[in-house]
């Protein structure tokens, strides 16, 4: 197979994928589920339930009007405790239905369709929708909107992204592994949904073995000429949606544009297999698949955890920490999220969970030494950035600068400051310049709204009077 | 659960680090450093060389200390880079340079030439070249008094002069190679070295009159393809210098090996171009910093007075940097429409 690669930039990474060989075990469901009504990129959820309520799995706890916007679901059977703001993965505090379980696991009814035939494109997408499915790589983009791409934007290839270059991970990896079928169903409903002429399966070479399972599946189903399994060469960030695209199909999506404007849709693999059920089981998102790893948890290992099991329930639920814990990251070391509390809850968009003790700081030194100009983040940067001078433009508070050198531009992968030799935070600089940017031109968008309200506002009065005389 | 097995920190991504800190860089150039600066030591003698790099590199880290201490900056002594500038200043001295000379000499290249723009990286030129063009118009004899390779042994037979009365050694005085062609053409150089072929074998050995470390090719080379493996510096700058000069040469009828072998050039390609705050950031930058150096050298070394260019060009180069930073790379999804600027 040919291995297929983006360039310039990104770098090689210590892979220190411990739990490859584990094989998805399901943990218990929690004693108490909190979970929260925004787990999307998107508008909030209101809540569809009151304290006191008995919920069964699959039941709708909050959904949304909003077509950007995916439900969520009771991922147990119980009792609403309490319907109130609770801190997230994302640091924020949110809207959150609690759950005591009553550990009857009571699942609403819920169907699926036996074949493909039987379901309309429009049905598949609202199907979708009403399963709550969101990406389930990190940025939990919901899938629906995924799949109605506007009027005009034709799509012709889907890619599934089993690439994972995250360090530590391997739920992709297992879920490729262990639910092949349902990973290839999965695209076969959003080739049907796109009317997209091919699929491909891009996995990184360091998973030949998950890409050959991958390519008999497809044999023995005959599906050679409508789905292609390719590998990418192991390199951090070869999993980047944008990054991928280019390796596999040389095209670049327009700076502050989406896949679908060159005619494409990226989907983890396993987002795939919850669209898969989805469709044929009818099941809401109430589970995924995660890694646990890190240096002090006992057991680390590839879990399928019900969606609102706070940490503090998966440690004990695994066997416990080894060492006292200092660093508790939601996601890859490069681009996740670290927390403040253990009783944070597992989320849609929660793809491993990573536990550090003392060694997190020499693993990341915070202590910042003098830029020498090394060049080495521009050399590494997968998008064409100059880390070293947004950075610069940024501590000097030079929004001009940061936009001018392409800041939006950044997708926020780590590697500048993975790569920086004086141990700057390049990354958290150049998000901050980005966030700043982003902000100034809402601001300036709707003052300019304004202004061009006054003046309707004024040419129509000047009409009236003109009418007037 | 049991509370004091979990204290959280918090801290912004990513949350794992390349090992590689700026003293291990640091360390590898002082490393690929070596080889030279030995083989100047065989060539040139113990005796007085080595009280050179010694005092240059004890020098420029006092004078970085004094700096910290000057100008309420954090003790930056260790990340060595003080240390690679003492001993770079070093090698692109005469051997027989005097003490004190050494010490305004890395005085100027520390003080003068790093510690007033701020900490290190934000230099705009090479310290060790600033050091080294100072002494240069202030001291000029004792900065283009040159000593023939393995004197020390008595086998310079060709003397002219004894430099006893100015350095206090008992050395004998000759020209440099790229002086000799300039000054009196190519024919007393071949008489010296016996033919064309002894001469290149000797300019890639080292075996010649010259500053410290500049004078073997070979050991040069072996630092700085050292470096580019070890990936501290970028191929681009070095290869791009001396393929301009190689070409350049040739154009203007000088000869083309012989103008990469002699003078400074590699020493000034692999080591002194590539510092990182003095150098460009992006590839294309690197690739036309390269030619512009290659460029000025050769025109020095046809036009100006100095038989060599590469201290000059390279401080020439130092002060464009800013514009070939413009060169940046093609930003992902970025395209100019026609039109547009």
């Amino acid at each position: 197979m040919k291995v297929f690669t983006y360039s310039p930039g990104g770098t090689h990474l210590e892979e220190e994928k411990w739990t490859k060989d584990k094989v998805f075990v399901s943990l218990q469901p929690p004693s108490v589920a909190v979970i929260p009504l925004v787990q999307h990129t998107g508008a909030p959820n209101t809540p569809l339930v009151k304290i006191g309520d008995n919920v069964k799995i699959g039941s709708i706890l909050g959904s949304s009007p909003a077509p950007i916007s995916a439900p969520v679901h009771a991922s147990i059977s119980g009792q609403v405790i309490a319907i109130e703001d609770r801190l997230c993965p994302t640091g924020a505090k949110v809207q959150s239905v609690v759950i005591k379980n009553d550990f009857k696991d009571e699942w609403v009814n819920c169907e699926g369709v036996a074949s493909l035939e039987e379901i309309s494109p429009e049905e598949i997408v609202k199907k979708i929708r009403d399963c709550g499915i969101v990406g389930l790589g990190g940025a939990a983009f919901p899938t629906s909107v995924k799949l109605s791409p506007p009027v005009g934007k034709v799509i012709d290839t889907v890619i599934a992204n089993g690439a994972e270059c995250e360090p530590y991970l391997t739920t992709d990896y297992r879920v490729m592994l262990e639910y092949s079928d349902q990973v290839i169903n999965g695209l076969l409903i959003e080739l049907k949904v796109l009317k997209a002429k091919k699929g491909v399966i891009a996995v990184e070479d360091n998973k030949v073995d998950a890409a050959e399972l991958l390519l008999n599946a497809i044999r023995e189903k005959n599906l050679e000429n409508l789905i292609e399994v390719v590998l990418v060469k192991t390199k951090y960030p070869q999993g980047g949606e944008k990054q991928l695209i280019k390796a596999i199909l040389g095209r670049e999506v327009p700076s502050e544009g989406l896949p679908l404007d060159v005619g494409v849709v990226v989907q983890n693999v396993g987002t795939l297999k919850a669209i898969s059920e989805a469709i044929f089981e009818g099941k809401p998102l109430i589970d995924r698949g995660i890694t646990i790893s890190g240096t002090v948890i006992k057991n680390p290992g590839n879990y399928i955890v019900r969606i609102g099991t706070p940490v503090s329930e998966i440690i004990e639920q695994v066997g416990g920490l080894n060492r006292r814990l200092r660093k508790l990251i939601f996601g890859g070391p490069m681009t996740g999220v670290a927390q403040s509390s253990i009783e944070v809850p597992v989320v849609k968009g929660t793809s491993g969970i990573l536990f550090f003790g003392e060694e997190a700081f020499t693993m990341a030194p915070e202590e910042e030494t003098p830029c020498i100009r090394c060049s080495r983040c521009v050399d590494h940067c997968p998008t064409g950035l100059m880390p070293v001078l947004i950075d610069h433009a940024y501590r000097r508070n030079d929004l001009k600068l940061s936009e001018s050198l392409n800041a939006v531009d950044c997708i926020e992968c780590g590697v500048c400051s993975y790569v920086c030799p004086a141990k700057r935070h390049l990354t958290d600089n150049i998000k901050k310049a980005k966030q700043a940017i982003l902000k100034q031109r809402r601001i300036e968008a709707a003052k300019k709204a304004a202004f061009e309200k006054l003046r309707a506002k004024k040419e129509q009065e000047k009409a009236q009077k003109e009418v007037g005389k | 659960m049991n509370s004091d097995m979990v204290d959280l920190t918090i801290s912004a991504a990513p949350h794992v680090r390349d090992k590689i800190k700026t003293p291990h860089l640091m360390r590898d150039v002082i490393i690929a450093l070596l080889p030279a600066t030995i083989g100047g030591l065989v060539i040139f003698g113990l005796r007085h060389t080595l009280g050179v790099i010694v005092v240059s590199v004890v020098s420029a880290v006092a004078a970085e200390y004094i700096g910290n201490v000057l100008f309420r900056r954090k003790n930056s002594i260790k990340d060595l880079s003080a240390s690679v500038t003492g001993l770079l200043l070093a090698l692109i001295l005469p051997p027989t340079s005097p003490y004190w000379m050494v010490v305004v000499g890395a005085f100027s290249a520390i003080l003068l030439g790093k510690a007033i723009f701020g900490s290190v990286g934000s230099n705009p030129f090479n310290p060790a070249l600033v050091g080294r063009a100072v002494l240069m118009v202030s001291w000029t004899t004792f900065m283009t008094t040159w000593v023939k390779p393995f004197y020390w042994s008595g086998m310079g037979a060709m003397s002219t002069a004894t430099m006893a009365t100015v350095t206090g050694i008992d050395a004998v005085t000759t020209a440099t190679p790229l002086s000799i062609i300039k000054f009196q053409g190519l024919q007393p150089l071949l008489q010296m070295f016996g033919s064309r072929s002894q001469l290149y074998l000797a300019l890639f050995l080292g075996n010649r009159p010259g500053c410290i470390g500049e004078t073997s090719v070979l050991l040069l080379l072996i630092g700085g393809v050292y470096l580019i493996l070890r990936k501290v510096i970028d191929w681009k700058i070095p290869l791009c210098f001396i393929g301009s000069v190689f070409i350049l040469s040739f154009i203007f009828g000088r000869d083309p090996i012989f103008s990469i072998l002699s003078g400074g050039l590699f020493l000034g390609a692999f080591f002194m171009a590539t510092d990182y705050s003095s150098s460009p950031l992006t590839s294309r930058g690197k690739l036309l910093y390269g030619i512009f150096l290659g460029f000025i050298t050769v025109i020095i070394r046809q036009f100006g007075p100095y038989p060599e260019g590469v201290m000059f060009s390279i401080l020439l180069g130092n002060m464009v940097v800013p514009y070939f930073d413009k060169l940046r790379p093609h930003v992902y999804g970025v395209f100019k429409r026609k039109g547009e600027a």
